[in-house]
């Protein structure tokens, strides 16, 4: 039988503000444990939340960012359960009015077609606190730092019918709410988790199979192959005459498999209720104007730009501009010296990325930074240096972290553009070489690579290939 | 020294004309609890230490011609508001080891204008009761009858100002618990509009309906305290930035030409004789006065006790699960899992109406009953609401009794809970509909004290204050205290 996989993710991305949702406690990662913790985030008796307001604007960016609706009045709501890292009993989360409604986010299927996938709503949450199980023996200890921390839930419709897809649209989430500012996007550090609801239904068929949801992937590896598991257990369950039942699964990466954690009948009541110390969230029309006036430019709008400023393909905007610190880099090489947009584009998208690639960095990590690409493209670009002679400074930037001029002078390995001893070098191979002379002159025309190989070989690589051509061949020809 | 007997703007003239000063009075009042309070258990934390230092710094102020309005006057805090450095127990087992690293914003705000707080006062655990029978440190009696109940669930602080053990109190009103207990004891209480007063530090039994004011025994005593008190507060996002204007400016106005409705539910079914016999009198003072009386009607008042008994514990069944001996509060000893910890921490944490309201409050929220329940009773919040403010588009003030009955006789209601729930009869509606209500005492049935409730439309505290002010100018019910307190 053939079947269908469908998908609906639900992403939480911690929203980079400096202080807590609900609390002026600071968010910054990696404190000492419950140094982040105040008053209002341990729960003490008799506290209040009091909304940041930097959370409401960085909820309208994304609204903004996905063409999703805004909802004016939005609402709190108390999502009950208990938990020791759970100060309050309850999480103050947003179920009837979430902040942001429908919207759509367009991604390219495994076939490199696009596809829109609608985006339900997103809302706004405290993340809960920390439960660290494995620092004392018989004991958990509680660690509340994170407590508070603002999240953003975006969840989408289940128009997702693959792990590729599932991952092409957390990739490009990823990618837009690093680009719009709002999360830093640290998967390690949980600033960016995805939980996956997975089902699946015979082809063709309208109805909704029963879903599982696979909580907390907090890498895309994690999140296809989780879902590709879960897709072939399904498939076994069924084929096997069985059921698929309603529940909550974890997945173990280091078994690559997803395991039980409760059952449709375990499932927690959460008593959701309206928060009655929050009043309705109101977002006016002017602020969302005043948003949407300091919105940085968004990716789409900045591949057009790409293209139309900088004449480059359609394809090169598309992957220089599908990240913000590829597309920040990119520019700010341009800015740095008057390079064309051309050899930038070419340098970044390939020796760059196939450097990072082979060591494992982000660009943020680059040792070879923007102004300093720059000081080397500008010596392609001046004919000081060739661009294959270029890699090889490139090389030795990497390593060093010196400027490009600097290796260039150490190494001397600046061009040789003057006419005059380059044909000093044509004149000397020529007469070290009569027979293939003789050869060309008797019609043997691509003997002529022969000599630049030769010539560029006297002067070590460094003559101008320009040059070396059009005084070559006269002389050949006599 | 009888200085126990005037009122706390007789008291501030005094301090400010030097003729006695702080550490006198609060010396005086912290001898008299320590003389009289055996008897009522009225309090449950004196800090006579901390008291008099602060009465010391005032008395500096005061003697350079400084200080602030309510400079070197002594209080009493009810229990549910967070002390820094004090124990704050809630009237609970769960909180007897409780103290806040902070001040609850009406304790700073009063301290800031000066005042000094002698003690914190007995409540109904968690602020749940109307009988002052449901506290972990015992029951509070009512000063002005052996065996009587306080009121509750600030019957600490009522019983306090009634014995003049200070001159003023403050109480928290989710349902009735500063008006019951006022006209319980024969004193003014005060609740006004929701978000008037912060709910910062003051522990939270029904979010949506908890508001703070104060005890004492006039009026005008209310309107130096709620000036105090009242106001916006960036940490409480539902209080109000309306502006707060001055509640002792206008209250020599005269009541001519005041409108007063008196509503015909209130004298149905349930109302003791001897109470609305009371009040009957009282709507004559108020027509000699000047006023006119205009019969209205609120006809979902019958709604009013069910629609509060799901709202308020569904609020506080969230609100108390802070509460599970894990951060703060009471820990059962030697807990087996995380499962025995949260049961037993609880179990042994909380009474049994505060057991009850959170068995109610999780039922009405849980799936398959919300609507039924919990959204309906909003709805039925909202006729309420609407009831009134079709009332005050006829007159300023809704006159009634603020209970069914006198204080009772310990014991009599605590086998049944629906019984004590009838006594916030009255009371619930102003809390559901956010107005501002004020219990003042008009008269007496068979020794106690009855109270004669007053409401007005939302931040009208002042023409509040000053209709009972002006009352109180032609009777002189406030100014009765119970015997054998010197």
């Amino acid at each position: 039988m053939a079947w269908e996989t469908v998908i609906g993710l639900e992403i939480h991305a911690q929203l980079s503000t400096k202080t807590k949702i609900f609390s002026g406690a600071s968010t910054a990662f990696g404190a000492e444990p419950n140094t982040q913790a105040c008053a209002v985030d341990l729960g003490l008796p008799g506290v209040l939340p009091v909304v940041n307001a930097e959370v409401v604007r960085l909820a309208v960016r994304f609204a903004l960012a996905t063409n999703s609706s805004i909802t004016e009045r939005s609402q709190f709501a108390r999502k009950n359960y208990f938990y020791p890292d759970l100060p309050k009993g309850y999480q103050i989360s947003q179920m009837a009015l979430p902040i942001v409604g429908p919207g759509e986010m367009t991604i390219f299927d495994g076939e490199d077609r696009q596809k829109t996938i609608r985006i339900t709503r997103a809302h706004l949450e405290e993340d809960a606190g920390k439960s660290v199980h494995d620092l004392f023996s018989d004991q958990t200890g509680i660690d509340l730092n994170r407590a508070g921390t603002p999240l953003l839930e975006i969840v989408s419709e289940p128009d997702l019918n693959s792990a590729v897809e599932a991952v092409a649209y957390a990739k490009k989430m990823h990618a837009l709410v690093r680009y719009i500012d709002i999360c830093d996007g640290n998967m390690q550090e949980g600033s960016f988790r995805c939980d996956a609801n997975v089902s699946i239904r015979e082809k063709g068929s309208d109805v909704l199979g029963t879903r599982s949801e696979i909580k907390n992937l907090n890498s895309f590896r994690f999140l296809e192959r989780a879902i590709d598991f879960e897709v072939e257990r399904q498939i076994d369950v069924l084929e096997g005459g069985g059921e698929v039942v309603q529940e909550t699964r974890l997945y173990d990466a280091d078994r690559d498999e997803t395991r039980s954690m409760r059952s449709k009948e375990e499932a927690f009541d959460y008593r959701y209720f309206p928060d009655p110390d929050l009043p309705p969230l109101l977002v006016e029309q002017s602020f969302i104007e005043q948003v949407r006036a300091n919105m940085p430019e968004l990716p789409t709008v900045r591949t057009q730009r790409f293209v139309t400023d900088y004449e480059l393909s359609e394809a090169d905007a598309v992957t220089l501009t599908s990240e913000r610190p590829t597309a920040d880099y990119f520019e700010a090489t341009l800015a740095a010296q008057h390079i064309t947009p051309r050899l930038a584009a070419t340098w970044v998208m390939g020796e760059v990325f196939s450097r990072l690639n082979n060591d494992g960095l982000s660009l943020e990590q680059s040792p070879v930074n923007a102004e300093a690409l720059a000081g080397l493209l500008i010596r392609i670009q001046d004919n000081t240096i060739s661009g294959k002679i270029a890699k090889s400074v490139l090389d030795t930037m990497w390593e060093s972290g010196e400027p490009a001029d600097k290796i260039i002078a150490a190494k001397g390995l600046q061009q040789i553009t003057d006419t005059g001893a380059i044909e000093a070098m044509i004149d000397e191979v020529i007469a070290n070489n009569p027979e293939q002379l003789a050869e060309y002159r008797a019609g043997k025309d691509k003997l002529i690579s022969y000599f630049i190989g030769a010539v560029m070989k006297a002067s070590k690589g460094k003559a101008n290939p320009g040059e070396l051509n059009k005084l070559l061949k006269p002389k050949l020809d006599g | 020294m009888d200085i126990h007997t005037k009122t706390l703007a007789e008291q501030a003239e005094l301090l400010k004309q030097k003729k006695v000063s702080s550490v006198e009075l609060c010396q005086h009042y912290l001898d008299r609890i320590e003389r009289l309070d055996s008897k009522f258990n009225s309090l449950i934390t004196v800090d006579a230490e901390r008291a008099l230092a602060a009465a010391k710094l005032s008395d500096e102020k005061l003697a350079k011609g400084e200080g602030e309005a309510l400079e070197g006057l002594p209080l009493i805090h009810k229990d549910i508001f967070c002390t820094d450095g004090v124990l704050t127990t809630c009237g609970s087992r769960m909180l007897d080891n409780f103290i806040a690293p902070y001040d609850a914003t009406v304790v700073q705000r009063l301290q800031n204008q000066g005042m000094v707080m002698l003690a914190k006062a007995n409540m109904d655990e968690f602020a749940m009761g109307s009988s002052n029978e449901n506290s972990y440190f015992g029951n509070v009696v009512n000063p002005w009858k052996a065996g009587t109940v306080p009121g509750g669930s600030s019957g600490g602080s009522a019983a306090a100002v009634a014995a003049r053990l200070a001159p003023v109190a403050t109480g928290t009103d989710t349902g009735g618990s500063i008006r019951q207990p006022a006209a319980f004891c024969g004193l003014s209480g005060i609740k006004p509009t929701y978000g008037r007063v912060s709910r910062y530090g003051m522990i939270a039994f029904a979010s949506s309906l908890d508001q703070a004011g104060p005890f004492a025994t006039t009026a005008k005593d209310c309107a130096m305290m709620l000036q105090g008190m009242a106001g916006f507060d960036e940490r409480d996002s539902t209080s109000s930035d309306q502006a707060v204007p001055s509640y002792t400016d206008g209250l020599d106005q005269s009541l001519e030409g005041l409108k007063i409705g008196v509503p015909a539910e209130y004298f149905a079914d349930g109302l003791d004789a001897s109470v609305a016999q009371a009040v009957e009198q009282a709507i004559e003072e108020f027509k000699k006065a000047g006023a006119s009386i205009k019969p209205i009607s609120l006809p979902n008042q019958g709604l009013c006790i069910p629609a509060y008994y799901v709202v308020a514990p569904a609020e506080a069944s969230s609100n108390l699960s802070r509460f599970d001996g894990v951060r703060f509060g009471h820990r059962c000893d030697n807990p087996v899992d995380l499962e025995d910890l949260y049961k037993r921490s609880r179990a042994e944490g909380f009474g049994d109406e505060v057991k009850r309201r959170i068995l109610i409050g999780a039922y009405t929220l849980s799936a398959g009953f919300y609507d039924a329940y919990y959204l309906k009773a909003l709805q039925v919040r909202r006729l309420i609401s609407d009831d009134f403010q079709k009332a005050f588009n006829d007159v300023d003030v809704i006159l009634g009794p603020t209970t069914p009955t006198p204080a009772f006789a310990m014991g009599d209601k605590t086998d049944d809970p629906v019984a004590m729930y009838l006594n916030d009869l009255y009371t619930v509606s102003a809390n559901l509909s956010g107005l501002p209500a004020m219990s003042i005492p008009c008269g007496f049935a068979d020794g106690l004290p009855v109270g004669l409730q007053l409401v007005t439309n939302h931040f009208e505290e002042a023409r509040l204050l000053q209709v009972a002010h002006q009352y109180q100018q032609i009777t002189d019910w406030h100014t009765r205290a119970p015997e054998g307190l010197d």
